[in-house]
């Protein structure tokens, strides 16, 4: 079958190439917009028609990790020359690196967001994952009472917009104090996945056939002993995915995040836009946080995309 | 090694009932096959015996010991389903390994090594062992099945239809080999199947299992010879025993609506006489004669190599045959018939009940 393909079915397949190309561009055409914008000049970032052909540079990355303000006088050449190649960048930009008493360069905000953001999600989605994966073992191994109903309440919690709560989970949290703390947005993250990870594991301990873990029972294994050795690694795949999700899902939230935090606990989403408002909006720098903290899901995806092929298929996988 | 008792278990699944009232008494190193229809609860039987479910009422007892309370891993038996027992995961080896590996048991590493290659060896699966277990065909993942069980020398083999996915000659073979296993490892099995030629060849003994009742048990010649009703009667052999409506009058057998009538040489029944009755005549227990008693035409005829199994109709009656191949028959035919008069069984037409069983 394979074997024989028509002219026809040649150029239709050749049509359909074509089709996934342009679409794939349109898909990519935002994310190239903020990369090459994150490597741009200050002056090129807001052209009218857009600048297309630059000589790249890396000044809005030293910026995005500095403290500057902005220059009064030039700096003199003998200042101009003692300074690093990337101080020179940002003299160029008409500002300075603002320094403590003792010549230290002051960090900007943004790598301890980055950082809060990394430890909210890793933690909330290691979590969520895991209480999901064990309730989802339960419901799907053992007659619950009232399966069907704790279910369906489980899935309930998903059904109002959550920034419905906002205010008075804000007032709740400041009574007991969790408001700009980790522990928190953590909790927090971890109540909104943990629906979700349940019944998305819940379907994949269904596709599990429980002769394994018996077999594993008649040969000597415990509960315990036979869902690490046995359950565990066939649930793989659906671990993989669901970690994806709800890693993708604490780690994009914003609107908890602005409520909730505001210094020692906040995280990139609030924080990058809220750069935008000190003075003129320097976009290169927006964009190159935009870029970097699209990585950790870009990589996180990457890593698991073996498991994720099979896994968002899943029902089409064994048997 | 190990004698197994079922007293009268009872399994229900909500308001259905799988078993009922089912006692079963399997002795040390007897190959014992539970023989049943798809439902009729072999399956539940044998995850009540290995602790995987736990019976509504009744006991199990291992050696004489009630193991109501035991779960599954202290219970010592092994249990090879039909599928799904290998982990998809891991090699051969690691699949033989596995329940050496249990922590209740703990085997030194070198005698793992040394029983997983004499199973290996005795199931030869040997140059398997590397493989992972998703690239064997069906006859090599049921050996290993088997090599996962016997690696362990569990008190009680419990295999659950190991044969019945494979095409007929593996079954055959891998047949011949479970007997043979057995018998060299003096091992008590409990084998259940839905395949009564696989039943009556392998068995000790036979239980035959209907809705969850435990019709009969005995030898598979006292099954075959001698069906405790027609269920068993038309279960077990290969065409079914023939089963006609009639009754007994003076000592002649007659078929109702006055078909036919043939004499009647089994044991002596009181009070069979004038009562509805089932007559029950295995097709070999038929013979053409040119000049027997009765009349029929051919109705079908089926060619089996050795034999042929022939179908007479009398007027609506049909009654199967064996005859050896060399009989000429066509279809059609106008042929003479007889039986043999002392292999005639009798079944209570309302009960079903043999009358020889009955008392
Ligand atoms: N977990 C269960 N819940 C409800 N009903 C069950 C359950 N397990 C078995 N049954 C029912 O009990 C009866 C006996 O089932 P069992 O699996 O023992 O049959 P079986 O003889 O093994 O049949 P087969 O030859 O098809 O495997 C069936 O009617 C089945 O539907
Ligand atoms: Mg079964």
């Amino acid at each position: 079958m394979a074997a024989v393909t028509t002219s026809t079915e040649r150029s239709l397949n050749r049509l359909a190439i074509v089709g996934v190309l342009i679409v794939t561009m349109i898909f990519l055409a935002p994310i190239y917009w903020i990369a090459s914008t994150a490597f741009k000049p200050r002056n090129l970032s807001t052209t009218i028609p857009p600048t297309v052909v630059f000589t790249p540079e890396v000044s809005p990355f030293v910026k995005l990790f500095t403290k500057r303000s902005q220059l009064r006088t030039p700096p003199t050449p003998e200042e101009y020359a003692a300074a690093p190649w990337w101080e020179r960048m940002v003299f160029d930009g008409g500002e300075k690196v603002v320094r403590d008493g003792k010549g230290n360069v002051q960090w900007s905000g943004y790598p301890s967001r980055f950082m809060n953001s990394l430890i909210v999600a890793i933690v909330s989605t290691i979590l969520a994952v895991g209480m999901g994966t064990l309730t989802a073992y339960g419901f799907s191994r053992f007659k619950v009472k009232g399966e069907g109903d704790l279910l369906f309440f489980i899935l309930s919690t998903r059904m109002l917009p959550p920034v419905v709560v906002a205010i008075p989970m804000f007032l709740m949290y400041r009574a007991v104090g969790l408001n700009d703390t980790h522990l928190g947005l953590i909790i927090l993250y971890t109540a909104f996945n943990l629906s979700f990870s349940v019944w998305l594991m819940k379907g994949f301990m269904d596709e599990i056939p429980k002769e394994y873990e018996e077999a594993a029972l008649v040969d000597g294994y415990t509960r315990m002993q036979a869902f690490f050795k046995v359950v565990l690694p066939e649930a793989a795949t659906g671990i993989a995915a669901t970690a994806v999700f709800c890693f993708i899902t604490a780690w994009n939230e914003y609107a908890f995040a602005l409520i909730m935090t505001n210094r020692r606990a906040q995280t990139a989403p609030p924080f990058i836009p809220s750069q935008v408002g000190s003075g003129l909006p320097d976009w290169t720098v927006i964009a190159a946080g935009t870029l970097l903290f699209l990585l950790p899901v870009a990589i996180f995806t990457f890593l698991l995309r073996n498991h994720l092929l099979r896994g968002v298929t899943f029902g089409a996988i064994r048997k | 090694m190990a004698h197994i008792e079922l007293r009268n278990i009872t399994k229900t699944f909500g308001g259905h009932t799988a078993l009922k009232k089912l006692n079963l008494e399997i002795e040390d190193g007897q190959f014992f096959v539970l023989l049943g229809e798809t439902g009729a609860g072999k399956t539940t039987t044998l995850r009540l015996i290995a602790g995987l479910e736990k019976p509504t009422s009744g006991q199990i007892l291992i050696d004489g010991v009630d193991v109501g309370d035991w779960g599954a891993a202290e219970r010592d038996v092994a249990l090879v389903l039909q599928q799904y027992s290998l982990y998809p995961r891991y090699t051969v080896r690691e699949n033989l390994e596995f329940p050496l590996k249990s922590k209740i048991r703990r085997v030194p590493d070198d005698e793992i090594k040394e029983r997983v290659g004499r199973a290996a060896k005795t199931l030869r699966i040997e140059h398997l062992l590397e493989r992972k277990t998703d690239r064997l065909s069906g006859g090599e993942m049921q050996r290993v099945s088997i090599g996962r069980a016997i690696v362990r020398k569990p008190r009680v083999f419990l295999m659950d239809e190991p044969l019945s996915a494979l095409d007929a000659k593996l079954r055959e073979s891998l047949r011949t080999e479970l007997k043979d296993l057995q018998r060299r490892l003096g091992a008590t099995f409990l084998f259940v199947t839905h395949d009564q030629i696989e039943a009556m060849s392998m068995g000790d003994r036979v239980g035959v299992l209907n809705h969850g009742h435990l019709v009969q048990t005995g030898t598979p010649k006292e099954i075959y010879d001698n069906p405790r009703d027609t269920f068993v009667a038309s279960f077990v052999g290969s065409p079914p025993m023939n089963l006609i409506k009639g009754s007994l009058v003076g000592g002649r057998a007659v078929i109702s609506a006055k078909t036919f009538e043939l004499p009647y040489e089994g044991l002596a029944t009181s009070g069979a006489d004038n009562r509805p009755l089932t007559f029950g005549i295995r097709p070999e227990d038929v013979v053409l004669e040119s000049g027997a008693p009765v009349a029929a035409k051919v109705h079908d005829v089926e060619n089996h190599g050795v034999e042929k199994i022939v179908t007479l109709r009398i007027d609506d009656t049909m009654l199967r045959a064996t005859v050896p191949a060399s009989t000429d028959v066509e279809i059609e035919q106008d042929v003479r018939f007889a039986w043999n008069p002392r292999k005639v069984a009798l079944f209570d037409r309302n009960s079903g009940v043999s009358l020889r069983h009955a008392g």
